[in-house]
């Protein structure tokens, strides 16, 4: 159980800074998901508090003691990688129990603590399998082993769940909320599956391009992204976003071709906004209902237990998910209604978050 | 892709045994040859059946060249040879792959250099410092005036010197250094995944204990492939055991071989120098069937 504070931390490969200066504060015995694309720089962030890749600047502190300076080894870090990382000529008993071969500890002690752990994984009839003969979940299984022989303070994961296929992902995926509630050793897991982050994290940290976008439950990061990037990148499928500009009585879309009648927003008039509404959010009815704008339908994906269907807002792309049994014929004419609570606003200029009519955020249900 | 033609098959293995009979056919005249008495090897042409002189001409010849001790010295150093190889440049490729630091590739480069200069190219350099392996030290002490110094304080001349000639250290270090084979060990470590690096850096393992506990057995298809390809090599040297051994008690198996050559008005024994070179070509031909296994896999493939 351990605290984790980030101050400042930046990254330099030679001349390209990969991240930009975060700021975090992880709990003791938090589940922190931390969540971006590709290259945001959030496993060079993991490698850094894992003590594999060097902080540039800024300090990382792990229960109150700064470690820039610790091998891997003296941070109490455990580390669970992508490809699993398994010696290819070692047991899994030896694999899981290696870390503990490196310490000294004694063999009879390092036999039991291995058949502990291996207990727990269910490893225990695969103990003198070679990697090789493992399946992917398996050899998944004995990289935790790996990891928490230690009784590490901190578990690090670095995207443990990406070469797994769908079926193994969501099996692996409980398991470790399970073996964190156990455990409830400090985590932090890197992906950048959304529904991965979605359901592990007890807070989840958004990042892009290096810096930090949003930090929030999931629940909050869904409900109120701080950034467009963040509205954008948690949902699927992705919120849609319309340009448009405050005017005396709503806003004005899609340069000027369509008008939505919303309350006062408090935003002065002329400012250019974007307006975004999750597709979850949009209603469909019929053509010239009052208030409803009119769109043409492209496409729908049938997806069982709902649909979305694609249509187009006068050349914008716009999505909508429904759990209704509707099939609109593409090329006809639909209506779509929404709620003005459902709007997000974000700044043109900046992407930032637009606080306007200050309505009510529901409590993240945790 | 797999090609099924009968006539094409049927060519391709026409070829192959086109290229087994001229690789075998030599090493069949030698047997065969040994086999002769004195008479019968030197009909011409010679008989292609084998005689029946076979072991007593192996026997003569083992007695006349004193194979026995000779073996045992050619054994002997190409085993060192082999092995320091092996372990010198695992540490060299480990050194370049593993760690940053300044001139890192510098020295790679120069390793690979090496390549192109062949013991036979600065054999005479070579000989120059086995004769007195403190002779550079010696030459720098002069040159910088250093020698001159202790003299002038302590009175005493400072004359280094220690020599190597005649010695299993004098024939197998100067063999030892290979750009081959930290070539070779370099392409594998480059192929180890770097998270297994890190994997054991996080399991607190230090750098020699990565080497020792992880590359040194994923290496080991590597090693014997090395080995295996080193000892051949070093048990066919002939010209650095020439030169360095004048004693017979260094003797090596195959400079002794030409003993067994008749000399010009001698008797013309070939079928004993054919015997002696059977007996010289058994030990490379055991370590290549015993090791033949890992020495392919080795040089092929790197196990996944």
């Amino acid at each position: 159980m351990a605290s984790i504070t980030i101050r400042g931390v930046k990254k330099n490969y030679a001349k390209t800074q990969v991240v930009h200066g975060v700021d975090l504060d992880f709990a003791s015995g938090e589940f922190v998901v931390i969540l971006g694309p590709s290259g945001c720089g959030k496993s060079t962030l993991l490698r850094m508090i894992a003590g594999l890749e060097e902080i540039s600047a800024g300090t990382i502190a792990i229960d109150g003691k700064v470690v820039n300076k610790l091998e891997p080894r003296e941070r109490g870090c455990a580390m669970v990688f992508q490809n699993y990382a398994l010696y290819p000529h070692m047991s899994v008993a030896q694999n899981i129990g290696y870390s503990l071969k490196v310490a000294g500890v004694p063999s009879a002690e390092r036999a039991q603590r291995v058949q502990a752990v291996a207990r727990v994984l269910e490893l225990e009839h695969l103990l003198d399998r070679k990697p090789m003969a493992l399946s992917g979940g398996q050899r998944q299984r004995v990289a935790m082993g790996r990891a928490m022989i230690r009784e590490p303070k901190v578990f690090l994961f670095d995207e443990p769940l990406s070469n797994l296929d769908a079926k193994l992902r969501v099996q692996m995926r409980s398991e470790i909320r399970k073996l964190h509630r156990r455990l409830s050793a400090t985590s932090v897991f890197v992906t950048h599956d959304q529904v991965e982050a979605m359901t592990l994290a007890d807070r989840l940290v958004v990042m892009n391009g290096g810096r930090v976008e949003q930090v929030g439950t999931p629940a909050e990061v869904y409900s109120r992204p701080a950034s467009r990037f963040v509205a954008t990148f948690v949902g699927a499928p992705a919120m849609n976003m319309l340009e448009g500009t405050v005017t005396l009585d709503g806003l004005s879309l899609l340069g000027d071709s369509r008008m939505l009648n919303v309350s006062r927003t408090g935003l002065a008039v002329g400012s250019k906004v974007a307006v975004g509404i999750r597709p979850e959010a949009v209603r469909m009815v019929a053509p010239g209902t009052p208030g409803a704008l009119a769109a043409t339908v492209d496409l729908i994906e049938e997806l069982g237990a709902g649909r979305v269907i694609y249509v187009d807002l006068d050349g914008a792309p716009f999505s909508i998910v429904t759990s209704e049994i509707v099939h609109p014929e593409p090329g006809s004419t639909v209506g779509l209604q929404f709620a003005e609570a459902d709007l997000h606003f974000f700044s043109s200029e900046t992407g930032g978050r637009l606080d306007v009519f200050k309505a009510s955020v529901p409590e993240p249900a945790l | 892709m797999v090609e099924r033609t009968p006539i094409l098959n049927f060519f391709t293995h026409l070829i192959l045994f086109a290229g087994f009979v001229f690789c075998v056919a030599p090493f069949v005249i030698v047997a065969i040859a040994a086999s002769h008495n004195l008479k019968d090897v030197n009909d011409v042409p010679m008989s292609l059946l084998p005689g029946s002189d076979f072991w007593v001409n192996i026997k003569t010849a083992w007695t006349t060249a004193d194979l026995g001790p000779k073996l045992f010295n050619s054994f002997i150093m190409a085993f060192g040879v082999a092995a320091g190889k092996v372990i010198v440049s695992a540490l060299t490729a480990f050194s370049i792959v593993y760690f940053r630091y300044p001139g890192r590739m510098l020295i790679f480069w120069l390793i690979f250099v090496t390549l192109m200069l062949p013991l036979e190219v600065r054999i005479v350099p070579t000989y120059a410092v086995v004769a007195n392996v403190l002779d550079p030290y010696q030459t720098i002490m002069d040159l910088t005036g250093l020698s001159w110094l202790i003299q002038k304080i302590s009175g005493v001349q400072v004359q280094l010197s220690l020599g190597l000639l005649n010695s299993y250290s004098g024939l197998i270090l100067p063999l030892v250094a290979t750009a081959t084979g930290t070539f070779l060990y370099r392409q594998f470590f480059l192929t180890v995944p770097d998270e297994l690096t890190e994997a054991a850096r996080m399991d607190g393992a230090g750098a020699l204990r990565f080497f020792v506990d992880i590359l040194l057995p994923l290496s080991r298809n590597n090693m014997a492939a090395l080995g295996t390809i080193m000892f051949l090599w070093a048990w066919n040297q002939y010209l650095w055991p020439l030169l360095i051994t004048t004693d017979q008690s260094h003797a090596m198996a195959v400079t002794e071989l030409k003993q067994l050559i008749p000399n010009v008005g001698g008797a013309p024994e070939w079928h004993i120098a054919m015997a002696g070179t059977l007996i010289v070509m058994l030990p490379p031909l055991i370590v290549v069937v015993l090791m033949q296994r890992w020495f392919v896999r080795g040089l092929i493939a790197t196990e996944k």
